[in-house]
């Protein structure tokens, strides 16, 4: 035992020095960001299907008219581990979508409604397009929103709430720029997206912002990690195996060991 | 004393030696499994392993082609001369004995996967001895229930699985 | 008609060489005409290796794993992605999302590159330690260095298949390195992208570049390998193994050994890669390649930043490049560099003491190698830099001529009697 002590120490070690190694060095980031409790954070995190479902509402309903999502398709939405929404609620969902498909026999493209095995159906057809609408800014894909960012669902959360009334005196604001007090830089091109009462929930909670900016990140978190639950499970399942398989193989190695080395 | 040692140690050891070798098989065999999963279809090829027809706009003696799992799919609507041909077929002039009603859910409507059973060519369709499909490869003919008739190959056109999900769709898959 | 001259002039000459196998039946059989059985019974079941080692020994072994699973996920993922910078980054994600556990098996070929490192650097500082690149271990020494190169190399065109931020200005920065190179840099740099900047020529050749290299890596640690079983391997008393009372056989003793050592690390490594896949990676690299904007800071992946300190440490682009190249080709001249008879730094007191400033240093470096090149972060970088080449240049061969040994043992199994009774110290950690 004494030796998995002295690994142990090892471990600590290089755990200690990642850490202190992975210290941000941009000026920018010196404000803590908000820390909410997510249901899918910690070794055995695990989404909230409701809060998953409301959070694609406000994807759909906010987010969705600027913001592609192209890496996902409408039936992510039934597998197990998301929002898990039924076959037909799916295919419901998809079908309020059009999608260009094609060539037919005339050779040209042509519009149908969507069908749970297509992509989610972007706003504009392209980068160039997304960012002539949009002032020259490109509002990003979210599918991987979550990863892309330091400090991942934290960050977005304090995007989302990090809007504020006053702006502080040292920082010029262009037109068509806003204050944000978490976002990298402190300056962001979109308009606050979740004023209370936007959208109204079809589960009936109340749409405040917290309320609205928690479920939608949780969105966003799944639709990043859609297997985080199984990921986590799994590694729980292989490191109790491991730390099993482990003590036996030292056991047998202590038994080997005793033939040279007999204990006095 | 050493001797009886001896005895416990070798045999708590070979107890131990098989039930870590036993944990160990285990964890390899969990190892290996997502390394050969991987190359099973993904889950956008399962999504698309079924399709939906809409057929409404098919009429009376016509066929439509429609890719299914990468391969084509003849789609009918057969005139009642051709239904009474299927039919009335005698088994012993068959090739490959089937009824036509053991090969349709509905008479007027045909639904085969278009890859001769020979060596996998399309057949054309309106073509051939037996009004059914031919195959320009090997000069198989098929008749109007696509069952082979003539030629080298073995069986009828294959029918896929499929339901009617309404009266103007079929689900292929 | 020819007539025959006596025999004695021509020399027999035997060239069939079948026979001498201990074994017998099929075994024997295959054995004597393909002796592969009994060198694999020679050289890993009763091959002698010191009885002394600790666990900073499984190292190898450990990095034969790693290198194993490295190949067999790197060839699972293979059959997904595709090399295109159209369709690269979304490749990647379709092997998270659709294949079946796709997300797992590129999770952990990314974090098997990392944990690769980790094992390499220990591997590297027992090296150091205990003076296993003295004689006769020299070319052993330059062939891992050859194979860190290597290892390195497959590193940086891994990293940049996803065609992340990072991957393309990672990539854009380090082949730019190369216009360095006097006169013929710039048409080096065009003729290894193949284009007039890093895009999808670039993509395409990075990307059979790095399975090849990661096969060549295999062929030289066959020969790092087969060196160490002519010169035998190092132990921690740094004396070699003169009877049966210094040596065990390599199977069972060192091989259970290594199996506790695999499996430790093993549980490191998938206890990282299930709850924290991404830490040791970059968030930019979730954000697909755009050549009109570049990111805030470029940093490559953490195992370089030591190295990236050096290059930045230095204000002209050319000497940059060769003191980052040098650094590590320096310790290439360690076993000349380093001429004390006393091969381990137990018995070593200065030498260990600078052995362990120079890891200090490399932490230092690998910190200073994710910050921005400025300020303070470049005055400590410019120190770092210079010790880097003093502890070879200077410290090496200073410390070999002044230093006073302390008292050794004459053997191995001496040395293990001075351990029990506490005598000498060896490094707690690792120690079995």
């Amino acid at each position: 035992m004494k030796l998995f002590c002295l690994k142990f120490k090892s471990v600590t070690l290089i755990v200690i020095f990642v850490l202190i190694s992975n210290v941000s060095f941009s000026k920018e980031s010196n404000v803590k960001l908000l820390k909410p409790d997510w249901s899918f954070n910690g070794f055995f995190g695990k989404f909230d299907r409701a809060s998953l479902q409301r959070g694609y509402q406000v994807y759909k309903e906010v987010c969705a008219s600027c913001h592609s999502m192209s890496l996902l398709s409408y039936r992510n939405l039934a597998e197990k581990g998301g929002p898990e929404f039924t076959a037909e609620e799916v295919k419901a969902i998809a079908s309020q979508f059009e999608v260009t498909d094609g060539p037919n026999n005339d050779g040209e493209m042509f519009q149908r409604s969507g069908k749970p095995s297509d992509r989610f159906a972007s706003p504009y057809p392209n980068e160039n397009a997304s960012r002539s609408a949009n002032g020259g800014a490109y509002p990003p894909d979210m599918s991987v929103l979550a990863k892309a960012r330091p400090g991942g669902s934290d960050y977005i959360y304090s995007v989302l709430m990090g809007y504020e009334e006053k702006t502080p005196e040292n920082i010029k604001l262009e037109e068509g720029v806003y204050y944000n007090k978490y976002m990298i830089g402190n300056k962001i091109r979109m308009a606050n997206p979740l004023s209370e009462g936007v959208i109204e929930y079809t589960d009936g909670t109340k749409a405040s912002q917290k309320q609205m900016a928690k479920d939608v990140v949780s969105f966003l978190t799944w639709a990043a990690e859609p297997h985080l639950e199984i990921r986590k499970e799994l590694g729980f399942k292989s490191v109790i195996y491991l730390l099993i398989l482990t003590i036996l193989v030292y056991l047998i190695k202590k038994k080997i060991w005793l033939r040279i080395e007999p204990k006095v | 004393m050493s001797k009886k040692n001896n005895k416990d140690t070798s045999s708590r050891r070979d107890f131990l030696t098989t039930v870590t070798a036993t944990v160990g098989a285990v964890g390899v065999g969990a190892g290996v499994l997502p390394i050969i999963s991987q190359m099973n279809p993904d889950s956008s090829v399962k999504a698309l392993a079924s399709i939906e027809v809409d057929i409404s706009n098919i009429q009376e003696g016509k066929e439509i082609t429609v890719l299914w799992r990468g391969k084509p799919v003849f789609i009918k609507r057969r005139t009642k001369e051709e239904i009474q041909k299927a039919e009335q077929a005698n088994m012993k002039d068959l090739m490959d004995p089937q009824e036509d009603k053991d090969r349709v859910k509905k008479s007027e409507w045909l639904v085969v996967v278009g890859v001769c059973t020979h060596l996998g060519c399309v057949p054309i369709g309106g073509k051939g001895e037996y009004n059914g499909w031919f195959c320009p490869c090997h000069g198989s003919h098929y008749d109007t229930s696509g069952r082979i008739r003539k030629g080298p190959a073995p069986t009828n056109l294959e029918v896929p699985k499929y339901e009617f999900v309404s009266n103007n769709k079929i689900k292929i898959g | 008609m020819s007539s025959e001259k006596p025999n004695q002039q021509y020399k027999p000459v035997h060239t069939n060489k079948v026979g001498g196998s201990p074994f017998t039946g099929v075994t024997g059989w295959i054995d004597n005409r393909l002796p592969i059985i009994r060198m694999f019974k020679h050289e890993y079941l009763d091959f002698q290796v010191p009885k002394s080692l600790s666990y900073f020994w499984s190292f190898g072994g450990i990095l034969t794993i790693c290198l194993i699973l490295l190949i067999v996920t790197g060839l699972s993922l293979g059959m997904h992605y595709k090399p295109d910078a159209k369709y690269a980054f979304d490749s990647v994600e379709k092997i998270m999302r659709d294949v079946n556990f796709g997300w797992l098996i590129r999770y952990a070929h990314m974090n098997l590159a990392s944990f690769f490192f980790i094992a390499v650097y220990l591997h590297i500082f027992r090296g150091l330690y205990y003076g296993s690149y003295k004689e006769p271990r020299q070319l052993m020494w330059l062939i891992g260095i050859v194979i860190f190169f290597l290892m390195m190399a497959t590193a940086f065109l891994g990293y940049t298949l996803p065609w992340g931020q990072m991957s393309y200005w990672g990539a854009t920065v380090i082949t730019n390195l190369f216009s360095a190179i006097p006169l013929v840099g710039e048409s080096v740099v065009t003729w290894l992208w193949g284009d007039y900047s890093v895009g999808d020529a670039a993509l395409n050749r990075f990307y059979v570049l790095h399975w090849l290299i990661a096969f060549l890596i295999v062929g030289v640690v066959a020969f790092h390998v087969i060196a160490l079983h002519i010169v035998g391997s190092n132990n921690p008393s740094g004396i070699e193994p003169k009877d049966t009372r210094d040596t065990v056989s390599f199977s069972p003793f060192t091989t259970s050994k290594d199996l506790v050592g695999m499996l430790v690390f093993l549980l490191i490594f998938v206890a990282v890669m299930m709850y924290a896949p991404n830490y040791l990676g970059h968030p930019d690299n979730y954000i697909p390649a755009n050549p009109l904007v570049t990111p805030a800071h470029i940093v490559p992946e953490w195992y370089f930043l030591p190295f990236y300190a050096i290059l930045r440490s230095i204000p002209d682009k050319l000497m940059g490049v060769i003191a980052m190249v040098s650094s590590i080709a320096i310790l290439g001249l360690l076993p000349w560099l380093d001429f004390s008879k006393v091969r381990s730094s137990v018995f070593r007191p200065i030498w260990k003491q600078c052995v362990f400033l120079f890891v200090l240093d490399f932490f230092v470096l690998m910190y200073i190698g994710g910050a921005p090149a400025e300020g303070i972060y470049l005055v400590i970088g410019r120190i770092g830099t210079a010790f880097w080449f003093a502890f070879f240049l200077i410290l090496a061969p200073l410390v070999s001529l002044i230093e006073k040994p302390l008292p050794m043992p004459d053997s191995i199994h001496e040395f293990e009697e001075w351990k029990k009774q506490g005598k000498i110290k060896t490094i707690k950690l690792f120690s079995k």
